[in-house]
């Protein structure tokens, strides 16, 4: 297992007024990810918890671009990795905002 | 050109009950917007031993816990997730599901409705998964006794096994689909014990004719059979929860003496095909390809019709 | 004076010796070693019948159980090497050279016995390409086939499964060289005559029947998101793009996505009758919603598929059926018919390099070519037009007269950034090239080249090698595809954005396709059962893909 924990300043916080989601499942290949909006509107930090160690590069750029393309301000992000996929954890990031997005 | 036989629909409720996660099943199973989660995920409420072996949490331990209505109706909800640890119980999952039950002793809900997806106890949590089955039987009991009708409902993808197999014979009332399956020994577990000859694991129609759900619901394993859809479990969870029986000695008495009678009929049975031939069916074979309808229409005119005390 | 039928007479003196063990042509399962020790000399060239579907088991069998001081350093000439028994010989010093297509779940066993000397290794083939040789300079002496059922005079019945036998037969039969089948049943009469008896010299009762593989069945159960968001990319991006309606497509799950997608996706982009209508391809079962919603007016088959032969029958406008009814399947048309007739082959891989050459190879497994280098190559030898083909040789330049102009076949690479446990898809150097080494082979096991790759599609995007006009530009369209890979992550950022201006690189939002929209909900059938139901009962699935 590793921890890893990434904080971004945003340009503006996430649309929506949906207090918190969860989506996708630990499961082999899969993540859980959880998102409360509990931060300031141009912060978001995004928390780890992987089973597979060494991919803390990956985990960067997947993490910057998400954050840069949707702006998730305000969002305290947390995630329990079961060794998802890049392609996954970016849909599941999409999925969470898309939920918090809902009025 | 043929009709479309299979479902397109985007309906979440037209949705495969197999394929969605617990708290899909859980949102479409309640009244719209009426579920309220207890010990939900901000609450990091995880298993203290998975670090120890390495392995990754889930915020909810794999069990979604909760309060919604049904029809109207309060009920309190319990959603096993397969997919996190084959569904398995630790010892917050279990102490969850625990919790839950003992709180229908007080709030009286409608039912309680525990949706099964299980392989069993947690190999890394074993003593404290195995406590829970107990005391989870137990609550089961009180809650019975206490007049709260308590219903499984089966069809996901780790079925229910071992623990989840005893706890689901405790229930009042069971429905299952097709693709869930019910026993205590997985098919795995009986290949390695006794060989391939008795059992092959591999052999997936001969497992699902063993202990799927239209087995199940022939020999009174189970009291319904639902498509494999959300909303077919809503409406059998609907339907049972109002045939729930009294718990009371005699219930007791008559299952006993119905599960005895299933032993003197079938017990020298060497396949399931057998025991549906006894029961009266024709076509033996032909049952695993039969639809729903037609499946229900085949046990109203079965000789006897599977029977249950519970 | 020279002889000129030594090998006829050599033939006559071998059927001789067989006959003592048969009644007239058959035999019987007991006596099979002895058969084959009467028949079979000291280095023959023996093709033992197998490919990916069907096996000779029986025969194999028998042959792994003779004498090797009897029989020994036999040439093997055949498609698969699938069979504990293909290598056993090899072990038992029964066979000694070795020249084949195809070694699926045999790919490690085989690399270690090439590696420890045991097997002098002639080549890897595709296909099209050893059946090629059986009629130049690999030509066998012996052939062991297998067959459903045949009569006493040897009147074949190869039934649904009939793949490479007809080119087996033909090119032994017609040589001086002995045939011998294995069939489940002797017959007063065979259902079809799939191979006349005149070129079979003997027919074995075997103790059971041939076994097949299931391995064109994709289970729906298993079909990921990020399989469907390639599918619809690939649909909307190449299908109706180019408006492709004659293809093959390999077996992976991505494929499967395409064929799930067909009468949902497709149909609500109005494509019905525009693409997907004509096919190189095995009765896949993941096909059945598509065929039964109207979408294909044919298929050409190189083997059957479990499970699938009642469905087949009743659809004799799809598909290619005998007299009898059941599935005609050929291996080397069918082959020969997705490399001329088809515009387009999309198959999935595990590796691609920089240059867009991929292999299925990795360090410790050589799991041969089967079909596809054969289908996912671009035939010089063609010369009709299609729409595709056209709009794809104009896409890939040249100077001069149009009329002047070859066209190019389609070659796709559908393939996930990552593999299985994170292993990226996309890397600097194949490992197929180590395996070379290792293997002090002359060639590396390269799938596809990169010259004939025309299109990658991943979960992030289409790359077009078509409108690449020079390496560098070639190179940055697969990184700009390769996502989070260390190929991926080494873009060069403002070239990518250049290129995806130019259309050579499309995203899924450039397609008009929201990833989130790529839901399992899309699929014509989530499962097994739900193939069970369009096919109105027809296909029945082998036990291992139940769950009822």
């Amino acid at each position: 297992m590793e921890k890893l924990t990434f904080r971004h300043t945003t340009n503006r916080s996430l649309a929506g007024t949906k207090a918190q989601a969860i989506t996708g499942v630990v499961a082999s290949g899969n993540l859980e990810v959880l998102m409360e909006r509990s931060l300031a509107p141009d912060q978001c930090t995004v928390e780890i918890d992987t089973a597979i160690n060494g991919y803390g590069d990956v985990w960067e750029a997947v993490i910057s671009d998400f954050v840069a393309r949707r702006q998730p301000g305000g969002l305290r992000i947390t995630i329990n990795d079961g060794g998802a996929r890049p392609d996954t954890v970016t849909l599941r990031l999409l999925q969470g905002t898309r939920l918090m997005e809902a009025v | 050109m043929a009709m479309v036989p299979v479902s397109l629909s985007a309906d979440p409720l037209d949705q495969s009950w197999y394929e969605a996660s617990a708290r899909a099943r859980l949102d479409g199973l309640v009244d719209p917007g009426t579920f309220e989660e207890f010990i939900g995920p901000e609450q990091r409420v995880m298993s203290p031993h998975l670090p120890a072996f390495d392995l990754p949490r889930a915020f909810d331990d794999g069990i979604v816990v909760g309060r919604g209505r049904l029809d109207g109706s309060i009920v309190l909800v319990a959603a096993q997730e397969g997919r996190f640890m084959g569904g398995a119980f630790g010892e917050i999952h279990g102490a969850k599901l625990v919790g839950l039950l003992r709180a229908a002793l007080v709030a009286k809900p409608a039912a309680v409705l525990i949706l099964f997806d299980t392989g069993g106890v947690r190999l890394q949590e074993a003593n404290a998964g195995e406590t829970a089955i107990a005391e989870i039987m137990r609550a089961i009991v009180e809650a019975r006794m206490a007049g709260v009708p308590v219903v499984g409902l089966i069809g996901g993808r780790a079925g229910c096994y071992g623990g989840g197999g005893l706890i689901a014979g405790t229930c009042s009332r069971l429905v299952v689909s097709e693709v869930g399956r019910i026993s205590v020994s997985g098919p795995e577990v009986i290949e390695t014990n006794r060989g391939a000859e008795e059992f092959d694991s591999r052999d997936r129609a001969l497992v699902w004719r063993t202990m799927g759900g239209k087995h199940r619901r022939l020999i009174g394993g189970a009291d319904a059979f639902a498509d494999d859809t959300i909303r077919a479990f809503r409406d059998a969870a609907l339907d049972q929860i109002g045939r729930a029986p009294a718990f009371d000695l005699a219930t007791l008495e008559a299952e006993q003496a119905r599960l005895e009678t299933r032993l003197d009929r079938f017990g020298d049975a060497r396949d399931a095909t057998e025991i549906w031939g006894r029961l009266g069916l024709n076509d033996p074979a032909a049952v695993p390809g039969l639809d729903t309808e037609t499946f229900d229409a085949l046990l109203v005119r079965l000789p006897e019709a599977p029977r249950d005390a519970r | 004076m020279t002889d000129w039928r030594r090998q006829r007479s050599a033939r006559d003196e071998r059927i001789e010796r067989g006959r003592a063990h048969a009644q007239g042509k058959v035999v019987a399962a007991a006596s099979v070693v002895d058969l084959l020790e009467a028949v079979l000399l000291p280095g023959d060239r023996v093709c033992l019948e197998g490919d990916n579907q069907k096996q000779a088991d029986c025969l194999a069998r028998g042959l792994s159980a003779c004498d090797p001081a009897r029989v020994h350093d036999l040439h093997m000439v055949q498609s698969g090497v699938v069979l504990p028994e293909h290598l056993d010989i090899f072990e038992q010093g029964i066979a000694r050279r070795l020249d084949y297509s195809y070694s699926g779940p045999q790919g490690a066993r085989i690399a270690r016995m090439l590696y420890g000397g045991q097997i002098a290794l002639g080549a890897v083939h595709t296909y099209l390409e050893l059946f090629a040789r059986y009629f130049i300079d690999l030509t066998p002496n012996v052939a062991l086939i297998a067959g459903v059922s045949a009569d006493r005079d040897g009147n074949l019945y190869t039934g649904p499964n009939t793949e490479d036998t007809p080119t087996v037969v033909e090119a032994t039969a017609f040589k001086n060289g002995v045939v011998i089948a294995q069939v489940n049943e002797i017959v007063d009469t065979v259902p079809r005559v799939d191979i006349p008896g005149d070129r079979v010299d003997f027919v074995v009762e075997a103790d059971r029947p041939f076994y097949v593989e299931p391995l064109f069945t994709r289970d729906p159960a298993a079909v990921t998101e990020t399989q469907i968001l390639m599918a619809m990319m690939a649909i909307k991006g190449i299908y109706a793009e180019y408006g492709i309606r004659r293809l093959n497509h390999g077996i992976g799950f991505g494929t499967a996505a395409i064929e799930l997608l067909l009468p949902t996706f497709a149909e609500r982009l109005g494509l019905k009758g525009r693409i997907a209508t004509h096919w190189a391809l095995n009765p896949h079962p993941s096909l059945i919603p598509a065929i039964e919603s109207g979408w294909v007016e044919q298929i050409h088959c190189f083997g059957s598929e479990v499970g699938m032969d009642r469905y087949i029958r009743e659809r004799p406008d799809v598909f290619f059926t005998g007299s009898d009814g059941s599935l005609r399947s050929n291996r080397a048309f069918c082959q020969t018919a997705g490399l001329y007739a088809c515009d387009l082959f999309i198959g999935s891989t595990l590796q691609i390099d920089l240059q867009g050459n991929s292999s299925t190879v990795t360090a410790n497994r050589v799991a041969g070519f089967g079909g596809a280098p054969n289908m996912g190559s671009d035939p010089h030898g063609r010369r009709h037009p299609s729409d595709p083909w056209m709009k794809a040789g104009e896409e890939a330049g040249g100077t001069g007269d149009p009329a002047l102009r070859r066209g190019r076949k389609l070659v796709v690479q559908l393939v996930e950034t990552f593999g299985d446990k994170l292993v990226p898809a996309f890397v600097e150097r194949l490992d197929a090239l180590e395996l070379a080494r290792k293997l002090d082979l002359e060639l590396a096991p390269v799938m596809v080249y990169a010259d004939d790759v025309t299109h990658i599609v991943t979960e992030e995007g289409i790359a077009n090698l078509l409108l690449c006009r020079t390496l560098d530009e070639r190179e940055q369209a697969i990184r700009g595809v390769a996502g989070y890979t260390d190929i991926g992550r080494g873009r060069d950022h403002a070239m990518v954005e250049t290129l995806r201006s130019r259309g050579i690189i499309r995203r899924p939002e450039d397609l008009g396709i929201d990833p989130l929209d790529a839901d399992r909900s899309l699929l014509a059938a989530r499962s097994i059962k739900d193939l069970v139901h369009w096919s109105g009962g027809l296909y029945e699935p082998p036990a291992k893909f139940r769950n009822w």
